[in-house]
């Protein structure tokens, strides 16, 4: 009896509300009001996913999380000193989960598997990186270098198509193998940007090579330039909630359902008019534009890049993300993405840091091998394992479209020409 | 005037001749069945007017045009459409889904029509599911429409691929075993949808089936390939007796005893 109340009280829409108010107002006063508290910082962030679970209109869930995420979390972390890095994760994780929505065009929606997503995300950061420093006027025969901040905001726009262009180019020969192979040649095509980037400072200088470029220059709006974690943050916030909305709109248009047919089944879905590499091509692109444009801002917000940060194991992080969340499902995605991120920047961290000080006072003696940071590999390994044997559909499966059956019944007589004029008539 | 003409179409694969110099031809509105023993090379043929595999040699014309050497979304585009041996719907997609995917070349929105959800991508959208929904309503689907194809029961997702095909709005629609694995209700079913199917949708139909029962039901002409060969065609009525179809389907003996016996031919074929 007293169970079912209790069901029944949680599944009110009026109790969940207000339990989910208290939860909000006590996380985000205990955020506030204590010097340093990773719980309550990651409780307040996990609120999101309750939200998604509650009974409500999925508009005003967008307002919610909307208002949670620009107002209440900037300003319940601001009240320490750990500000700066709380922001520093979410901005982070804001990065991590446009990428992984990315993949998830690719290799969730398009059944493309590729391994060297990070290359795209390179070509982002070094379009800024390279015109935003005095690089560029090592090959530019006009113009002055370093770019003022205020072009950051054009090169979002340019870096998303720099990626998307380089998407189409390691698209067109990769795209002649499928399966198992295309994987093993995406990773090669993954590794070989990587490795022209290192090399491009011969004969003509334009990334500076292993040295990396440094001290690229900040972004600015309104004439103020913008260089603290917070100011990325808003940045990356409303690139990202851009990303949600195309990748949504993707999914769910004769676009989306091209690239799950041809997933599905490529013989079946070409005898039904969709052109395969095209379609394959597209899913490229579009994929690598934003991965694209989250570069422009990992360059500005770093200051400084070199080929280091687009590893292999960048490339397997992402992955990673996509398949713990539920590949195809934009929601688990982002849920894969967060948890990964905030695993390897937050929990680890942290972890590492407690281990050090035991060591440090004699409690125990782990030796540095063994520190928790180091083990990021090892824990991927252990998640993708797991997952794959009793979860392959991940934390948030991928969930169709339902169709209302009332809104398409239609009697066969009344659909003659005038109706469908009217129609017309009503959306001119 | 024929809508699908073949002339002297031959495939190898290395050394071995799939199909050798048939030619065959539709007419508009009619339904056409290429019969013949497993590993006659009829899907081959199928696979060849729909692009899967291009003829070493040979000619194919739909509505008077070449289709050889395009892909099998650009043969699609010309109106041809089918159905398949071993069903390959999408599986993880809904039932409704699968249908709309049929619609994909009639949709004409762009990639900024997508994300701007303008007006005339979302009307296009509402009329295409409507559209989708009364194919399913025809094949008696509409109850399923947010099941996942692969839930749905063996002659179910027969009919869906159909409906798949359909969608296309094809000119001609290439059906590979049709009946494969259907009870005799469910082919009966079967039998009359696709009889009133090519008036209904303005569609000629090509098919490939071995229920005879269905074949000789509803063909208007019928083509018999053995080894990879064209050994007989005509009307139901020839082919039942065409000695040379018996002994291909029932061995040498067949024949033989046909004669010795006097009986009909018609009925040992059935």
């Amino acid at each position: 009896m007293m169970k079912e109340k209790l069901i029944g009280f949680l599944q009110n829409k009026w109790s969940q509300v207000i339990l989910f108010t208290l939860f909000v107002v006590i996380t985000s006063l205990s955020l506030y009001l204590s010097q340093k508290s990773v719980v309550a910082f990651l409780l307040l962030l996990a609120s999101l996913l309750i939200l998604y679970y509650m009974k409500l209109k999925n508009l005003t869930k967008w307002i919610i999380g909307g208002g949670i995420l620009f107002i209440l979390l900037p300003m319940a972390s601001s009240g320490g000193p750990a500000f700066q890095s709380y922001m520093e994760v979410a901005t982070m994780v804001g990065i991590y989960v446009a990428m992984a929505l990315g993949l998830n065009i690719v290799v969730g929606l398009a059944g493309l598997l590729d391994l060297g997503f990070v290359a795209f995300f390179a070509v982002g950061a070094y379009s800024y990186a390279i015109f935003a420093t005095p690089q560029a006027s090592n090959f530019m025969p006009f113009g002055s270098y370093p770019l003022g901040g205020e072009s950051f905001w054009i090169f979002l726009i340019i870096g998303g198509i720099c990626a998307a262009i380089a998407g189409v180019l390691i698209g067109i020969p990769v795209l002649r193998v499928k399966g198992d192979y295309l994987a093993i040649v995406t990773l090669g095509f993954g590794e070989i940007i990587r490795i022209v980037f290192n090399n491009l400072d011969r004969p003509v200088n334009f990334t500076n090579g292993a040295m990396g470029i440094s001290s690229v220059t900040p972004p600015s709006i309104f004439g103020i330039q913008l260089v603290f974690p917070h100011h990325f943050y808003f940045v990356t916030l409303v690139i990202l909630a851009f990303t949600i909305f195309a990748v949504l709109r993707f999914e769910h248009s004769k676009l989306g359902r091209s690239w799950k047919a041809v997933r599905e089944n490529e013989i079946a879905a070409q005898a039904m008019g969709i052109p395969l590499v095209k379609t394959k091509l597209l899913a490229f692109a579009l994929g690598a534009t934003f991965s694209g444009m989250m570069g422009v801002v990992f360059a500005a917000k770093q200051a400084f890049i070199d080929p280091t940060s687009f590893t292999l194991l960048e490339s397997f992080t992402i992955l990673v993300m996509v398949v713990l969340g539920g590949m195809g499902s934009v929601p688990g995605v982002i849920l894969g993405a967060a948890l990964v991120t905030i695993l390897n920047l937050q929990v680890l961290t942290e972890l590492t840091n407690w281990v050090n000080q035991l060591t440090l006072n004699g409690i125990i003696n782990v030796p540095d091998a063994l520190s928790p940071a180091k083990m990021q590999k090892l824990i991927f390994g252990l998640l993708l394992v797991i997952f794959a044997l009793y979860r392959p559909i991940g934390l948030i499966p991928a969930k169709n479209k339902k169709f209302d059956e009332k809104k398409l019944k239609t009697n066969r007589l009344a659909i003659d020409r005038e109706n469908t004029v009217a129609i017309d008539k009503d959306n001119v | 005037m024929p809508i699908l003409e073949v002339t002297n179409v031959t495939k190898e694969f290395g050394g071995l001749t799939a199909n050798k110099d048939i030619t065959l031809s539709v007419q508009e509105g009619s339904i056409t069945a290429v019969i013949g023993p497993n590993g006659a090379g009829k899907t081959t043929f199928f696979n060849l007017v729909t692009g899967v595999y291009q003829p070493t040699s040979g000619e194919i014309l739909v509505e008077g045009k070449s289709v050889v050497g395009l892909k099998p979304d650009e043969v699609a585009k010309r109106g041809i459409s089918r159905t398949f041996q071993n069903i390959r719907l999408f599986g993880e997609m809904t039932v409704i889904e699968n249908v709309l995917v049929g619609m994909h070349k009639h949709l004409k929105t762009g990639l900024l029509g997508i994300l701007l959800n303008l007006p005339s991508t979302r009307h296009e959208e509402i009329e295409a599911e409507k559209e989708a929904y009364r194919l399913l309503e025809y094949f008696d689907l509409a109850e399923l429409l947010n099941e996942k194809a692969k839930n749905l029961s063996y002659g179910a997702q027969r009919k869906l691929e159909i409906a798949r095909a359909l969608a296309t709005k094809p000119k001609l629609i290439l059906l590979d075993e049709p009946a494969a694995g259907m009870n005799p209700k469910e082919t009966k079913e079967l039998t009359d949808i696709i009889k009133k199917m090519g008036e209904e949708f303005g569609v000629s139909i090509l098919l490939i089936e071995h229920d005879m029962k269905l074949v000789m039901e509803i063909s208007e002409h019928i083509y018999v390939l053995d080894h990879g060969e064209k050994i007989a065609e005509g009307n139901p009525d020839d082919i039942r007796t065409n000695p040379k179809v018996i002994e291909a389907y029932l061995g040498s003996g067949a024949v033989q005893l046909g004669q010795r016996s006097e009986t009909n031919a018609n009925t040992t074929v059935e």
